[in-house]
Formats: structure tokens, sequence, C-alpha cells
């Protein structure tokens, strides 16, 4: 375990250092943009958007206290959503998405002699294929909760309407109530410490797979349970230190 | 010239190579011979950097490779093309792209169009002009392996680097590669080292053979020579193969062509 969490830190400096030109990550961040951002948009909007839509029916039903005014349950809506479902669900649905991608075109990649041919060139491998992915999930992802974010109370909205739990009115007026900005600052903190780990993590397991196929299918796996597992504790933690 | 001297390599105890000392030609395809297990693709790894010997240093035309400054290695690695066991193309990118992205990468002072000159020539020389925008994974083993061999040489490489070029391959493709290296060879004066336990190419393309037995370097010499060698290990090598013996037959009772051999026991053994 220590070993490991060693190992990873030496991963982390070795693409740091002899790092590509700035044109060629760049170009290379795009792509991975594309990758991990635009392709996750459709799962994260779904996801985000029942999120909301659960959280508020559930809230309601929860909720039969007659001297409670029905506005609250939009408030709380609000204040789960923003603070905690959109980037902890969100990251934790592209850690199955992103992270297995990731660990599994590197895994592939190692194990059919790519990386070597890189390293053969005189690329240092690592900075070329990780530090792209690495920078482009803590760039997509803020923008992803950002949309779930919306998305959810979206439909938190909807939901509260269409089953006439509140009226739209009670529900935006619950929305705009004691409304605190840090949040979404802190939310989006949040989001891009676990793009971080997500996507470092992954490339981590996939880069060092040794083997067959079989082996680039277990790095996905253990890709994607160990950033599960990061995201959670990174969560309490950063609740701990920044609320 | 590549001079390798006294490499050695362990994993977790197991020694794989236990002092290796041999050249590597200019100008010529060198082969590294040898059965399954004996340490040609560790060699062939330690040579190129991609693993660091235990022991011993590797030179690249009086430069020191191993060990040496991170400058002076890049430098070297520049001029080295390599051709992996599987092609090792990039699969994300079409055939045109492949051969391209080593030019991309070194020689960013390279104009477009200048790339595209490179490309369509070294696609032409290896025989595939069409193929630029299939996929790798839409193109036969062989021409993966052509496509590699154009992608090794994009950049004008010096020393080039096949593991094993004709493994899954038919004999016939397996020829045509054989020869389009041993060519490639000759046209630009590149230093050659091919790894293989395929007879054909030993007699096909052998400038210069080094062969390896479990991690120790047994013999060398040219590809006349090989058959009349007085290595039991390399006699055995060579004549477990029944064509070769066959071959070997005729020879010797005609008397003439490539292996004029005398030794009867090179066949008995
Ligand atoms: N990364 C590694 N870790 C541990 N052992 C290794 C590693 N690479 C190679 N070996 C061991 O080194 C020995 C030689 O392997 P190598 O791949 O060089 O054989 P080879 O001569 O290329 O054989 P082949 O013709 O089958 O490719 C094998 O016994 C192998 O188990
Ligand atoms: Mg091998």
């Amino acid at each position: 375990m220590v070993k490991a969490f060693g190992e990873f830190l030496l991963f982390i400096q070795s693409m740091l250092t002899r790092k590509e030109r700035l044109a060629v990550l760049w170009q290379r961040t795009l792509d991975e943009c594309i990758v991990i951002g635009i392709n996750s948009i459709f799962i994260v909007a779904i996801v985000s958007a029942f999120i909301g839509a659960v959280t508020c029916v559930q809230i309601a039903y929860n909720l039969t206290n007659p001297l409670i005014p029905k506005s609250t349950i939009g408030y709380m809506v609000r204040e789960m959503t923003i603070l905690e479902l959109a980037p902890t669900i969100t990251s934790i649905v592209l850690a199955g998405k992103v992270g297995s991608s990731i660990a599994g075109g590197l895994g592939t990649m190692r194990i059919t002699e790519q990386v070597s041919a890189l390293e053969v060139m005189g690329i240092n491998s690592a900075s070329y294929l990780v530090l792209p992915r690495i920078l482009a999930a803590m760039l997509m992802f803020p923008l992803l909760v950002i949309l779930a974010m919306a998305l959810s109370i979206i439909g938190g909205y909807l939901a509260g309407s269409l089953t006439g739990a509140l009226s739209a009115q009670e529900y935006i007026e619950g929305i705009r109530t004691d409304f605190i900005p840090y949040n979404i600052v802190f939310a989006l903190i949040k989001s891009v410490v676990f793009a971080f780990l997500v996507s470092a993590i992954s490339s981590f397991k996939g880069f060092f797979t040794q083997g067959g196929a079989l082996e680039v299918g277990n790095a996905s796996t253990t890709a994607v349970n160990n950033s599960i597992i990061a995201i959670l504790v990174a969560d309490f933690l950063l609740a701990a230190l920044l609320l | 010239m590549i001079e390798v001297h006294n490499v050695q390599k362990s994993f977790d105890g197991n020694q794989v190579l236990k002092g290796i000392t041999c050249t590597f030609e200019t100008g010529k395809c060198n082969l590294l011979l040898g059965g399954s297990g004996t340490g040609k693709s560790v060699l062939l790894q330690c040579i190129v950097g991609l693993m660091k010997p235990d022991l011993g240093s590797i030179t690249f035309d009086g430069t020191i490779f191993t060990n040496n400054k991170v400058q002076i290695r890049q430098e070297i690695r520049r001029k080295i093309g390599m051709l992996f066991q599987g092609s090792a193309l990039f699969d994300s990118m079409t055939v045109y792209e492949n051969v391209e992205f080593p030019l991309k990468m070194l020689t960013p002072e390279m104009t477009r169009e200048e790339r595209r000159d490179r490309v369509e020539f070294c696609l032409k020389r290896v025989g595939l002009e069409n193929a630029g925008v299939k996929m790798p994974s839409e193109i036969s083993g062989g021409m993966k392996k052509r496509v590699g061999i154009a992608r090794a040489i994009a950049p004008n490489c010096t020393y080039l680097f096949c593991d094993e070029p004709n493994s899954g391959l038919d004999p016939l493709t397996s020829i045509k590669i054989d020869e389009l290296i041993h060519e490639i060879t000759h046209e630009y004066g590149i230093t050659t080292v091919v790894v293989t336990h395929d007879m054909n190419s030993v007699v096909e393309i052998g400038d210069h053979i080094i062969f390896l037995y479990k991690g120790l370097k047994l013999w060398d010499g040219n590809k006349d020579e090989i058959l009349n060698a007085q290595v039991p290990e390399l006699k055995e090598f060579i004549f477990s193969s029944s064509l070769v013996r066959a071959a070997k037959k005729v020879d010797d009772e005609t008397q003439g062509g490539l292996a004029a051999a005398t030794t009867d026991e090179a066949i008995n053994i």
C-alpha cells in the first residue's frame, strides 16, 4: 500500500519532468477534452436530472409537517445537489466512464508495445499520454459538474410540478432562499480534486499494466474501484477542511 | 557500429543475460539468432534503452549510451528506428498519421509539405502508397510490418532494430519483409539489428549473425560460415529444421552452392 503510493508519486513526477513542447501538449489536451468531456455530457445529463427529480420527490414525501413551508423542498434540493450530489455523484459516474476508458486505453497501448514505441522515439510516454488526460479531466469535470447542478435543479423543478408536490412558485422561492455562493466554489474545488484523483489513479493503473487482455480488464476494474474509494475519502476530508 | 560490452541483466535472481559482448556493423543486417527465451528481446530492449542493463555498456558509433546524460541519450534515440514484434502501430491514427508521427514529434522545424513528401516517399518505399487512409485495424499483419518499417525509417534513422519481423507471416511475405529490410539497410547504410529464429532469414539476409544461447553469445560470423560452425548448440538449432537438413544433404551431394560443407557430422548430430 505504502509502496504503491510511493510508486504513484514517482509516476506523477516522471510525468512532469522532460515535458513535450507546449503546442503538442495543448493539442493532446484538446483531443482528450473531447473524449473525456463532450462524450460524457449525455450520461451526466441523464444521471443528474434524475437525481434532482428523485431528491425532490423524496423530500416532499418525508416533509409532512404542515408548519414547514413547501418552499423548503426547493431549498433542500438546491443545497443537496450543489454541495454534494452534483460534484460527487457526477465524479463517481465519471470514474466509471472516464476511469475505465483511461485505464483500458493505456493498458492496451502498454501491452501492444505502443508505449515502448513512443519511448524508443525519445518521447516521454508518461507526459505525452498521461498529462493531457489529467489536464483534460481537471478542465472538464468542473464544467460537467456545473451542468449537473443546473440539470438536477431543473429535474427537481419538473418532478415537483409534475407530481404536484409543490408549485413552481414555491420551488423557485425555495431555490432562492439563503443562497451561499461559496458552496458553488466549494463544489468546483471538489470536482477538480476528484478529476485529478480519477484520471491520475486510472492512468497509473493502466500505464503499468503487464500481461495480456485479461490484465487490461483487471486494470480497468481496479482503476474504477480505487477511484471511487479515493473520491469518497477526499470528499470527507475536503468537507472537514473547507466547510 | 554498435558495441555491446559485457551486458548483464537479471529479473528477480533469474539471470537472463550473462555478460554479452558483441558488435553490430554499419551498413549490414546483423542478426540476433537464438531459441525462444534465450534473451534476444531483452538484449534488444537493453540496447534501445527500454530496459537498463544491470552491468555493461552500449556504445553507438563511439558515444556511450548506457548511463549517459539525458540529452546525449535523447540525441541517440532520435537516430533509432524500431520495428516491434507486434508492429505496435498507434491504433487511434491512420497509416499516414502513424508514419508522420515521429516527424511531427522529432522534427518540428519540418513544414507540413515536407512531412507529406517524406511520408509519401516512405510509404512508397515499402510498397503501400495507397494505404495511407486506412486504420491499422483494417490492414493485414504483413502490411502492418511494412507500415512499422516506414514509421521507423521516416526520420532518417541511422540504426534500425527489428524484433522478429516475420513472426506470424507466411513464408512468402516473410521473405518480402526480409528483402525490404535488407535493401533498406544497404541503400541507406543503416546499422540494422534483426532478432530472429527463422533460418530462412539467416540464409537470406544474414550479413553478420550472432548466436545467443541461454544468455550467452556462443558464436558469430556470416551466413556462409554458419552451416559449418562447430558449436554443438548452434548445429542443433540450425539442423532442427528438416528443410535445412534436406537442403544441406542435396548441397553436400552436389558439392557446391552456398555452403560447400564437408562435415558429415553436422547432419548427424
Ligand atoms: N520484464 C520481464 N520481467 C521478468 N522476466 C522477464 C522480463 N522480460 C523477459 N523476461 C525473461 O527473460 C527471458 C528471456 O526473454 P526474451 O523475451 O528475451 O526471450 P526471446 O529470446 O526474445 O524469446 P522469443 O523468441 O520467444 O521472443 C525469459 O525467460 C523471460 O521470462
Ligand atoms: Mg522475443
